[in-house]
Parts: structure tokens; C-alpha cells; sequence
């Protein structure tokens, strides 16, 4: 595939004290994705992520532009680009990058589009070097550069010569940016589909600093905020006598209906947080789960002003049924529990400001404080720190900007730290949702489709577009906003995460209905989309081939003896995946035994790290639909620590099967795909095991009301 | 403020802190020994799992009055060359996603394998069900336990 530049487009090189030389890149012209298999034009490109830096010995090292929280884009991305320049992966050292807009775009971890927004810049950037250094060895050697080849790091020609990267890198660098390069053919990839170990594992295993708030700095003192205890109040008065009298503790200050304890160290905060005498008084009104459910359950029965789709003539089809089957499912508002609880340091001085932390948008967090600040984004350095956890969580700014607001206000370098208590009880929430679906059956056929959604603080919590619209001639899809004053934020795969349950618990409720194998029944309504003619937003093709793949190699149908199967499927993030739940009965209780995951990403980047991530995607889900349980009370969360809120745990793991369908078409993204679809594929293996079905997170608790188990 | 003399990874040191203060703190604020992780506090996931005199404890709830005279390691120091069994088992099983409780888990682990250097996978599990991994890379955790137990 060849690729050409716009003339706009400009090629950074800086020679560098030492010898080496910084391929820098920087395309200015607008990015458009494009239709799938569309070619990529650098002319359509806003910029180009990546840069390297090649020393005198042929070391590289690839700057690794994305914030990593767990997906592995601090390897992969960089693979990337080394597999297009065409180096040896041993002699690449991996950097983590600042926030750089004049060099990177999309310093993002959100989405699961870091591979496949990427991929095209990612490739070129190494394809662009790779030729810069080929022109420059054909140019000392006065021969053509088509007459030379290149593996690994040395370039050759017909007679014989060879000569290294390291050797040739200063001359490259002064060079013209050539206005072709020539990507190279999926089939030769070398790095690529090449399971290839994480570059910080090394540092991980030894416990060296990586994370936000293994953050330290001269002079910086410890920051615990006491934050109000239910959602709704207002700080009103406030003593910190005691808090003061606790050694450590330097000073408070109030911001907003909150008071920050800055000390010598976290401890002496978080008792200086235990110490504060603060008075609340209501804001708005603190609210209840009980009040949620009984506004969410009215939505469900209220037609929406406007359908988000509405297709054929669902109630004549509804009037004229054989039999109509409605299914209502109810889903918690859930905390995202990232291991490494929010923290962010932050010096602000008068001319500018220093951030340093784990945070998925550090772009939009550098613009909301130099906002908060009244200060130019110039003027504020972000660094990026490795993540424990994000799960959409550090997609919102609330502790970086807490941490810019109390350094402005101390004058003092702070690193700004929640308790887990704080994290829980004063944080962010996955919104509450319920779904009601309805099906019209006919001679044994599903003549129309109607989902009302409803949750807190969306705009929308269907997918209007996505399966199964096409399939069924007579469909319609609303959605209706819950307003609550409980702050809310994405969270892993976000809306989908519940709404895939319940949409496939309830297909497989309509196959059962209708006597038709759950499997069978899917395809078959995949096939009916397909021969529509109708709009819609994913492939059916890959649709049905990831079903295939899973029910073949869960051997569908015929399950071991006492194993019980479930089925399940999901397009989440531009990425297929079917799933097959084995529940056994151990005294009678249903247990997750296996889960078999069949995924299309497109070409496989890294598969080690590929089928961990895919892994922890189906663990993590099997873990919030059984165990995660979360309400409120007059604006207070039922938990505020682990020994209330459950998590799933090693002994609770199921074993899972990972199987990737074979593609070379580009990569989609896997941090979140395999979630989606496997509160379903349990609660159907559920169902078969004990012929109790589930409406409900947390299963655990639904199962001990329903009598599910003897 | 009182002051403590500590053993942590057989070097010796003297620290001014409450009687009251976890050691978690004490190891990550004053002695600048980061790779033991803070995650709720309570003693309920594991992620500050240290030794005391050789055997797995919470350092979040344990407090620096009550570690005198007794020997601390933490994952700076469980190997001199950062190559014990576990360490290399953990990299050769690409174990990590975002790595945060891992020196936890692996600390844990070792304790295990002291106590009990042939576990079997019941026991693996039994004895690792305090730590959370938050992306739960539970089963290749679990593996490499093993292959560290087989070597």
C-alpha cells in the first residue's frame, strides 16, 4: 500500500548532542477515518503520533504517545511503529510520552480506540523513517534506493554493502521528507501478531515507581479532602481545631463544600480528614435507590417524545400478535474500584503550572486547568503516569482540578490523594439503568421489536443502530434521561455494559419461546438483517462468524455432564465477540466454571497481551454481574470500602478461552469488547442449570430472592 | 514524635512517626519505598502485602509501633536481583494489565510458597483470595504461582 504526503504535511528532524537524531512528526492537515478498507492519505490527517529516536548503535527508542492503564498500548502502539521502520524489538527501549499536542493527537486511553484510531499514523511513522534511512545508504553508496533492502535494522544492496541504522541515521536526517513510502504487506510482519512481552513488567515485579501516586517532589506536602457525605449536601460551618493539634498536618483550606488537610504526610491527612468537625446542610435534595427505581420503572411505561429509531408499524404488529413476551432488567449504579485510588499532584505557580498523574484525557485536563486557573495551556506541563486502573473513571478531571485548585489556593506543591472511603463515597458512579423490551410473535416469527431505556444522567442508553435493528421489520427503540444529583461517568464499555445483558438474557428468553435453539435463533436474525436491505451499524458477516467460532469450540449444544451452557454476543467498540458461559451445580449452587470468547479485532497486535486483556474483560464482567451491589440512601452509598462492596476474587475466576478469528483487516480495539456480552452468556448458563432467569445485577442477591438455588 | 528504629530489607533505619501510623506510610512517604501499594486501607485487598519476618501481613493496618525488632520486606527486597522465582514466573507470564497490586500478589505469593513450596491449585487459591486484582488477571497469576513452585 503506498501512501502519499499533502505538501502542507512537515517532517520535524533535530539532530541531537551525542549523534542520534529525532525523527519528529507533525501533519497538520485534518484526519478523517474514513470507511472501513478506505486507503490512508496523509493529506486527510490532522497529525501523526509517534517519534523515534535513533542513537549512533542502532538503539532505538519509541516514544509511546497514549496513557496506559492496563491495555498495553505502552507495548503495542510502540510495536508498531518498530515493525514498519523495521528493527529488531530488542534493541527498542520504550518511553512513556508527555502530554504533546504539537507532536502527538489523540493522547487518549478511552474508547478501546488507541489501536485503531492510531494504526495508520503508527505505521507510517515508522514506514517514513525506515525510507529516510534507505535514501541515505543508497545515497552513499550512489545507488538506487529501490535497489536496496532492509531487515532489522541494516540496510543492503546488490553488491553486497550492508550498513547499519546507527551508521547512516545522521546523514538521513538531513534529507527531504519523502513524498511516498511504501507500508509494508500484513503478511511480512515480523513484530506484529509476535507475542511480545509488556515493557514495564520488569519495573512492576520489582516495585519500582510508576504510578500518579507514587509521586514525590521537593517540598510537596499531602493533600486529603473531606468531601460531602451525601450526595446533595452543602458544606455549611466547619472546625479544625483537632485537626490542627494532629502533628503533620500543616494547614486546611476550604474550597467550594469541600476542605482539604495538607500535610507532611498522607497519614497525618487522612487522620487530619478524620479529625475535621464539618456541618452539612442540604443543596439539593439527597436522593434514594427507591426513588431512582420508581422514576426509572414510570420511564419504561411513558413513550419517549422522540424514538431514537423507529422502524415499520410496531403497533399494529403488537395488536395483531399470537403473543407478546416483555421482560423488564434493572441494573445498579456501581463504583469503578480502580485499584490505585484518585490522586494527581499539581504546582501552581504565578507564571504557570506542573501536573503530573494518572489521567485517560490529560489533554482535556491541561485545558479545564488553565480554565480553572485563568492561565494559557502553554503554560501548564502535563506528565503521564502509568495507571492503576481506569475503567473510565480517570476520563473525568474532578481530582485533577481538586489538586490545581489546592495548590493554587496553598501556594505549595501538593499531590492530592482519595482514601478508598473518599473514592467510594465521594466519587463517581456507573449510572443506574432498566431496560424493558417487548417482542410481538406471529406464526412463530418475531414480527416487531420495542426497548425503552432509561438511566442516570445520559442522553442515551440504547444502541439504537446495533444489533438487532435490521433484523426485525417493525422496531422501535426510546430512551429516557433520569436526572440525579449522584455524579456519574462512563464505565467500562460504557451503557452497553448492562444493556448487552439484558438484550441478550431477554433474546434468549424469545428463543425459548419460540422452541428455537439460541444459537440458531441469533443467526438467523442476523441473516433476516442481512437480506433487510435495512441501515444499521455492524457487519453481519463477522456477526456470525464469531457466533460460529464459539459455539464450535464450546462444542454448543453438547456440554460435558452437569455442565450447563449459556450463550451470548455483543459488537461493542468496533469489535465482535460471542461468548459460552459453563455453569456447573456445586451443592447446588450455580459456579461459573469456563467461559469460551471468540473475538474479531481485526489483525491480532500482540496476542499474549490480547487474550490478558480479552481475559480480565470476561472475569471483570462475570465479577459486577454476580457480586456488584451499590445503592443509595438519602444521597449515602450503601459501601464505603471492599468488606462492603464485593469484588470478584481468585477462587470466584472462571477459567476462559480466548479464540481470535484469523483477519489481517485493521486492528479494533479489546478493552472493552469482551464485557459486554458475559452477563448474559451466565445468566442463560444459569437458567439452564436451574430454570431460574435473571433480571437483576447482583446475580448473587437475585438468585437468594428468587429461590434460584435449593 | 516518637521515633523507630526499622529493619526494612536488612537495612537499618530510623523513622519520627506517630505510634498510630501504618507502616504502609511509613514505607512510602518516609522511606521513599513505593513499590508497596496503598489500595483501601482496611486489609481487604492485599495490595500492601509485605513480610514480617517472613510471613505475608497487611501493611496498611499494621502499625510502625508494633514492627520493632521485627524484620520487614517488602518487594524492593524480596530478591537482591529483582530475580526471584515469582518475579521471573510473573514476566515470563506477561502477568500484569495495569500492574497495580502486583508486588502485592506476589509478596503474598511468596509467603505461600515459604510456607508451602508444593501448593496445590485449591490452596493457591485459598491462600491468594485476600488480594484483588482489579483486572483481573487472576488466572495467569494463579499459573505463575505455579511454575514458580515447579522450579
Amino acid at each position: 500500500m503506498k501512501t502519499s504526503y499533502n505538501r502542507r504535511s512537515f517532517f520535524k528532524v533535530t539532530a541531537l548532542a551525542g549523534g542520534g537524531v529525532l525523527l519528529g512528526f507533525n501533519w497538520l492537515a485534518a484526519q478523517s477515518m474514513g470507511a472501513p478498507g478506505s486507503k490512508a492519505r496523509l493529506g486527510e490527517m490532522t497529525a501523526l503520533n509517534g517519534f523515534i529516536q535513533i542513537d549512533v548503535t542502532g538503539l532505538v527508542t519509541i516514544m509511546s504517545p497514549n496513557p496506559e492503564i492496563g491495555q498495553n498500548v505502552k507495548t503495542s502502539m510502540p510495536m508498531i511503529v518498530a515493525e514498519e521502520l523495521d528493527v529488531a524489538w530488542k534493541n527498542v527501549v520504550v518511553k512513556q510520552a508527555p502530554l504533546n499536542t504539537q507532536v502527538f493527537t489523540r493522547q487518549v486511553a478511552g474508547g478501546s480506540q488507541s489501536l485503531r484510531q492510531s494504526w495508520k499514523t503508527l505505521r507510517l511513522a515508522g514506514a517514513t523513517a525506515r525510507q529516510m534511512l534507505i535514501n541515505a545508504a543508497a545515497q552513499k553508496w550512489q545507488v538506487a534506493p529501490a535497489e536496496c533492502t532492509v531487515s532489522e535494522g541494516i540496510i543492503r544492496n546488490a553488491k553486497g554493502q550492508q550498513m547499519t541504522y546507527g551508521e547512516i541515521v545522521g546523514d538521513a536526517a538531513k534529507l527531504e521528507v519523502p513524498k511516498e513510502v511504501q507500508l509494508k504487506a500484513p503478511k511480512d510482519f515480523k513484530i506484529i501478531g509476535k507475542d511480545t512481552k509488556n515493557v514495564d513488567t520488569g519495573d512492576i515485579v520489582r516495585g519500582k515507581p510508576l504510578y500518579g501516586i507514587d509521586v514525590k517532589k521537593p517540598g510537596m506536602l499531602y493533600a486529603v479532602v473531606l468531601r460531602p457525605p451525601a450526595f446533595g449536601l452543602k458544606l455549611d460551618t466547619f472546625d479544625d481545631t483537632a485537626t490542627r493539634k494532629v502533628s503533620g498536618v500543616r494547614q486546611t483550606v476550604r474550597f467550594g463544600d469541600k476542605i482539604a488537610v495538607l500535610a507532611d504526610t498522607t497519614w497525618a491527612a487522612i487522620k487530619g480528614q478524620k479529625a475535621l468537625k464539618a456541618q452539612w446542610k442540604e443543596g439539593t435534595k439527597p436522593e434514594s435507590t427507591a426513588d431512582h427505581d420508581a422514576k426509572m420503572l414510570a420511564f419504561l411505561d411513558t413513550p419517549a417524545a422522540q424514538p431514537k429509531r423507529s422502524d415499520g408499524d410496531v403497533k399494529t404488529a403488537f395488536a395483531s400478535a399470537d403473543k407478546i413476551v416483555e421482560k423488564t432488567y434493572e441494573g445498579p449504579f456501581l463504583p469503578h474500584s480502580c485499584l490505585e485510588p484518585m490522586n494527581y499532584f499539581a504546582h501552581v505557580r504565578a507564571d504557570g503550572a506542573e501536573l503530573i498523574g494518572s489521567c485517560q484525557t490529560p489533554e482535556r485536563a491541561r485545558k479545564l486547568a488553565a480554565d480553572l486557573l485563568g492561565m494559557k495551556e502553554n503554560q501548564i506541563s502535563v506528565e503521564i503516569s502509568r495507571m492503576g486502573g481506569g475503567f473510565g473513571r480517570r476520563l473525568m478531571h474532578d481530582y485533577v482540578l481538586e489538586a490545581v485548585e489546592v495548590s493554587k489556593l496553598s501556594g505549595k506543591p501538593i499531590k492530592l490523594a482519595f482514601t478508598r472511603e473518599d473514592e467510594m463515597t465521594a466519587g463517581l458512579y456507573r449510572p443506574a439503568s432498566k431496560y424493558k423490551f417487548r417482542v410481538a410473535i406471529k406464526d412463530k416469527q418475531v414480527t416487531a421489536y420495542h426497548l425503552t431505556g432509561t438511566g442516570a444522567n445520559g442522553q442515551n442508553f440504547t444502541r439504537e443502530n446495533t444489533f438487532p435493528a435490521g433484523a426485525i421489520a417493525n422496531y422501535l427503540v426510546e430512551s429516557h434521561n433520569l436526572e440525579s444529583n449522584i455524579t456519574t461517568a462512563p464505565w467500562r464499555a460504557p451503557i452497553t455494559n448492562f444493556l448487552a445483558f439484558a438484550e441478550q438474557a431477554f433474546l434468549d428468553e424469545v428463543a425459548q419461546e419460540l422452541g428455537t435453539d439460541p444459537v440458531k435463533f441469533r443467526i438467523d436474525l442476523f441473516e433476516k438483517a442481512k437480506a433487510s436491505g435495512a441501515k444499521f451499524e455492524y457487519e453481519v458477516d463477522k456477526s456470525i462468524g464469531v457466533i460460529k467460532l464459539a459455539a464450535e469450540k464450546a462444542n454448543w449444544g453438547s456440554p460435558k455432564a452437569g455442565v450447563y451452557q449459556g450463550f451470548s454476543t455483543y459488537y461493542s467498540h468496533n469489535t465482535y465477540v460471542a461468548e459460552v458461559a459453563e455453569v456447573v451445580l456445586v451443592n447446588n449452587q450455580p459456579v461459573v466454571q469456563k467461559v469460551i470468547c471468540a473475538i474479531d479485532c481485526g489483525i491480532v497486535v500482540n496476542p499474549v497481551s490480547a487474550i490478558n486483556q480479552s481475559e480480565g474483560g470476561v472475569i471483570d464482567g462475570v465479577g459486577h454481574a454476580l457480586f456488584g451491589d451499590f445503592s443509595f440512601e438519602a444521597g449515602k452509598p450503601s459501601a464505603n470500602n471492599f468488606n462492603g462492596y464485593r469484588l470478584i476474587r481468585m477462587p470466584e475466576a472462571p477459567q476462559v478461552e480466548i479464540h481470535f478469528v484469523p483477519s489481517l483487516n485493521d486492528p479494533t480495539g479489546l478493552g472493552e469488547p469482551t464485557l459486554p456480552p458475559v452477563g448474559a452468556a451466565v445468566a442463560n448458563a444459569i437458567f439452564a442449570a436451574t430454570g431460574k432467569r435473571l433480571y437483576k445485577f447482583p446475580f448473587v442477591k437475585e438468585m437468594a430472592i428468587q429461590g434460584a438455588t435449593q | 514524635m516518637p521515633k523507630y528504629k526499622l529493619t526494612v530489607n536488612k537495612k537499618k533505619y530510623e523513622v519520627e512517626a506517630d505510634a498510630d501510623t501504618p507502616v504502609l506510610w511509613v514505607l512510602r512517604d518516609h522511606l521513599d519505598l513505593v513499590g508497596t501499594k496503598y489500595g483501601c486501607g482496611v486489609a481487604q485487598c492485599g495490595a500492601c502485602t509485605i513480610h514480617l519476618d517472613g510471613k505475608a501481613a497487611r501493611a496498611c493496618v499494621t502499625t510502625v509501633a508494633a514492627v520493632r525488632n521485627r524484620s520487614i520486606t517488602t518487594i524492593e527486597g524480596l530478591s537482591e536481583q529483582g530475580d526471584h522465582p515469582l518475579q521471573q514466573a510473573w514476566v515470563a507470564h506477561d502477568v500484569p494489565q495495569c500492574g497495580y497490586c502486583q508486588a502485592g500478589q506476589i509478596m503474598n505469593a511468596a509467603a505461600l510458597l515459604t510456607a508451602n513450596p508444593k501448593p496445590t491449585e485449591a490452596e493457591i487459591e485459598a491462600a491468594m483470595r485476600g488480594n484483588i486484582c482489579r483486572c483481573a488477571t487472576y488466572n495467569r497469576i494463579k499459573e505463575a504461582i505455579q511454575t514458580a513452585a515447579n522450579q
